[in-house]
């Protein structure tokens, strides 16, 4: 239902979006049976003339069946929701599949940079490719990122694939994700960051493993690193931000 | 506003907190007066012009999402400072400074006294004074726009370490000016609270016992008894944010030892029963409204007041789904979610009974019901859609999205402004001794509900699009450009502007009707509370001798009675006794 909306680019954006899917229906029920309820008693019992008013206290034994009935199956469906909701939470949020690959990733008032292992395939050595906007990650590889911020709270969300963490100062928070569809998608700020918030987007470019090698020879040779860290779209992504805050 | 000063010489006599008798000046009349009556006046005038002063401000963000980068109509550009001041204010405003106000203090104000048949508040200068330190706290917040930085931009919620520093928000000035404004609106409605629950539960006339008692008293002394024990965290917070800002202390500073997560505890431990002190006073005026319009007798009262004090004590135990993505343990978040979804367990009942009070009834379709009717339609939107906000595993998509803005809108604007009007309608009569014109109050109706769901019906969609919250323009957000969404924003910015132009209806009808507005009988709907006994409007006082209950509240279309009201003080004639 959501994929209408968003597309879903990552193994857990379904499992959201059927979990989504199954509150829609089961709220939306419960919506109509209220409503319908509703406008069905204000058509009937509308004022006309030689129809009394009865008197009816609610709390006779045949009528609290009313509330009762509703009362178990409300929490019935709660159950129904309670259970997924909990499964997907568990499996996205509360464990950690094995790493494939991990990058570090550093919010600041108000850009997103990246820092990922080279081609040695280990963090915090020389060969580090850092990034400012972009990150670049292989399809079908899990991700662990390793969020911080330097100053306030922001909040790194990337809606294609249903993620979404807050990034805290002092803490290192832990997460991952593994997509699944090759393309450029947005990474968001969505927490309330100061007067920069609404700029501080960021693209994350989802390749395949022989892109994303020649992505990552381009970016770790010397002489092209540091027109790496500020890939050439930058300059037109400042003309744009310059527009904005015109 | 003329009208009650007549009534207030009858009585002043007895009541030594009143200067002498007749002639009271302006200024001990309407500005230091402590009859409740026009305490509920000051608070509802002051309410009400802080939520036109709130509705300019959603208005000026509104038309920049709409026109990113244009001039709009009446305020000039809109820089993204200005744009977070502008959404800061204008959720504080419409929480703390307009739903309080009008629907805690000036409905409780003005009807418990009058409903439980006492002469005034049991601390009159108490209430006095929490008006007046509401009143402080209001221009505090509103001279914050005019200091250097403007006015504080980090979100109604003031996450540090944002708002602890101005280095970070550039707000230095405003960011304190709104903390102090905040603290000292809460102690006006501790003030206030604390009135609200010692007058109804010592000030009851004879014969009223607890299951007598009015829904929206009930309602209006549990939200208070909710505000008053979650309220203490977050002074606490208040206050250590204060300390953070000024004095440089570092109580959510990660550096200095401190947690930026403190705060969000401190302040969602207050702000989600905050949500039930809003919306409870707003179920009480549907109840009152619906018995009286249906003829009916409340379907289960007991059933409301069971399931509302559960609501209110279960609402002190699902703060964290705020904050489910936070960087809290992730296990948390399956506590949360469990006791959010009971939630609606005892929610669902009283809606249910609401719905059920209609069958077997004789609906009058007047201006106050089809408010009181509307809000139950439109509030059980806000509440089924806050299915997929408690569910954790959903909520990581949702969360900070516009899904979460027009969820919320539906739960507030329900009971902050559809139950305002529901309140206003109904007891108009009572409050000025007129009545309000019904043409008017039903076109007034149909354009503000027609433009309310125009408003919030197209953001659950953007939201789920994704388009997050507090943002001033999306054209760095490539997936939030599509022009689908920005013809969803526009129509969302042209519901605001034809809410705000059907105002003018319910302006002129509330003006017009004061001078011109039919004459009302002491009970014009014909209805069972001891409010609907006393002139309209009633002199100080309230009551020429105090009455004498000797029934429930909702006495409607009770066999063997001509009449198909009962009122709560009418004794018990010996004719009626051999009927009954």
């Amino acid at each position: 239902m959501l994929e209408r909306f968003a597309t879903g680019a990552s193994t857990y954006a379904a499992s959201i979006d059927h979990l989504i899917f199954l509150i829609a229906v089961l709220v939306g029920f419960w919506f109509l049976v209220a409503e319908v309820a509703l406008f069905w008693l204000m058509a009937k019992f509308r004022r006309r003339d030689g129809h009394a008013p009865q008197y009816v206290t609610g709390e006779e034994k045949h009528l609290t069946k009313w509330v009762t009935i509703p009362h178990f199956l409300v929490i019935a469906c709660d159950l129904v929701i309670i259970v997924p909701a909990i499964l997907v939470w568990v499996n996205v949020k509360q464990t950690l599949p094995p790493a494939q690959e991990t990058v570090r990733i550093f919010s600041q008032q108000w850009a997103w940079s990246f820092q990922q292992p080279g081609p040695d395939g280990i963090l915090d050595t020389a060969d580090d490719i850092r990034t400012v906007g972009e990150l670049h990650v292989k399809a079908n590889t899990v991700y662990h990122f390793e969020l911080q911020s330097r100053d306030v709270l922001h909040s790194f969300s990337v809606p294609v694939f249903r993620l979404k963490q807050d990034a805290v100062p002092g803490r290192t928070i832990t997460g991952w994700f593994n997509a699944t569809r090759t393309g450029t998608f947005d990474i968001q700020c969505t927490q309330m960051c100061g007067m920069g918030h609404g700029l501080m987007a960021g693209r994350i470019i989802v390749e395949t493993p022989q892109q994303h090698a020649a992505w990552m020879k381009r970016a770790s040779s010397p002489a092209l690193a540091a027109s790496a860290a500020l890939p050439s779209d930058t300059a037109a992504e400042n003309t744009k931000i310059a527009e904005v805050r015109r | 506003m003329t009208t009650p000063a007549t009534g207030a010489h009858a009585h002043a006599g007895s009541h030594g907190h009143e200067p002498g008798h007749h002639e009271v000046s302006f200024f001990h009349k309407y500005l230091w007066s402590t009859d409740h009556k026009m305490i509920a006046m000051q608070y509802l005038f002051t309410g009400a012009a802080l939520a036109l002063i709130g509705g300019y401000l959603a208005y000026v963000f509104r038309m920049q999402l709409a026109f990113p980068g244009h001039v709009v109509p009446g305020y000039g550009l809109v820089t993204p400072n200005r744009y977070n001041s502008l959404v800061t204010i204008h959720g504080s405003i419409m929480i703390f400074w307009v739903a309080m106000p009008v629907l805690v203090a000036a409905f409780g104000n003005f009807l418990i006294p009058l409903m439980i048949g006492c002469d005034d508040m049991v601390f009159p200068r108490i209430n006095r004074l929490s008006y007046q330190v509401f009143l402080v706290s209001a221009i505090i917040l509103l001279s914050s726009f005019l200091v250097k930085g403007g006015a504080f931009g980090g979100a109604w919620t003031s996450y540090p370490p944002l708002s602890a520093n101005g280095v970070y928000n550039l707000t230095p000035l405003g960011s304190t000016l709104w903390l102090v404004a905040v603290a000292l609106e809460f102690v006006a409605f501790l003030l206030g609270g604390l009135n609200f629950i010692v007058t109804t539960m010592n000030g009851r006339a004879p014969g009223m016992r607890m299951w007598d008692i009015p829904i929206v008293v009930w309602m209006i002394v549990i939200a208070s008894v909710l505000f008053m024990a979650s309220v203490g965290p977050l002074i606490a917070g208040a206050i250590m944010l204060l300390f953070d800002q000024r004095l440089g202390t570092g109580f959510f500073d990660p550096g200095r030892g401190g947690d930026p997560l403190l705060w969000q505890h401190l302040f969602w431990f207050f702000g989600h029963p905050e949500v039930y002190v809003v919306l409870l006073p707003a179920l009480g005026i549907t109840a009152e409204i619906i018995t009286v319009f249906a003829r009916k007798k409340l379907f289960g009262y007991r059933t409301v007041l069971y399931t509302t004090w559960a609501t209110g004590v279960l609402s002190f135990v699902v703060w964290a789904h705020h904050q489910f993505i936070a960087g809290i343990d992730p296990r948390m978040a399956n506590v949360f979610t469990i006791t959010t979804l009971l939630i609606s367990v005892p929610i669902t009942e009283m809606i249910f009974v609401y719905i059920a009070t209609l069958y077997g009834g004789s609906i009058q379709f007047t201006t106050p019901m089809l408010w009181a009717l509307s809000f139950i339609a439109e509030f059980l939107i806000g509440g089924v859609t806050g299915i997929f906000l408690g569910a954790s595993g959903a909520d990581i998509y949702f969360h900070d999205t516009y899904f979460v803005v027009a969820h919320f809108h539906y739960t507030f604007f329900p009971s902050a402004i559809i139950g305002m009007f529901a309140g206003l309608t109904f007891w108009y009569p009572k409050m000025f001794g007129r009545m309000l014109n019904e043409t008017l109050g039903k076109i007034h109706f149909w354009g503000t509900i027609i433009a309310f769901n125009m408003i919030f019906l197209p953001l659950f969609i953007t939201g789920a699009a994704g388009d997050q919250r507090r943002i001033y323009n999306y054209a760095l957000f490539s997936e939030q450009t599509r022009p689908e969404l920005q013809y969803l924003r526009e129509l969302s910015t042209i519901g605001v502007m034809i809410l705000m132009t059907f105002q003018v209806f319910f302006l002129f009808n509330f003006f017009w009707s004061l001078k011109h507005g039919e004459r009302a009988s002491e009970n014009p709907w014909l209805s069972n509370t001891l409010e609907w006994t006393v002139p309209s409007p009633p002199p100080h006082g309230n009551f020429a001798e105090l009455p004498t209950v000797y029934r429930g509240p909702y006495e409607y279309a009770t066999p063997g009675r001509k009449e198909d009201y009962w009122p709560q003080n009418a004794p018990i004639t010996p004719l009626e006794e051999g009927a009954l």
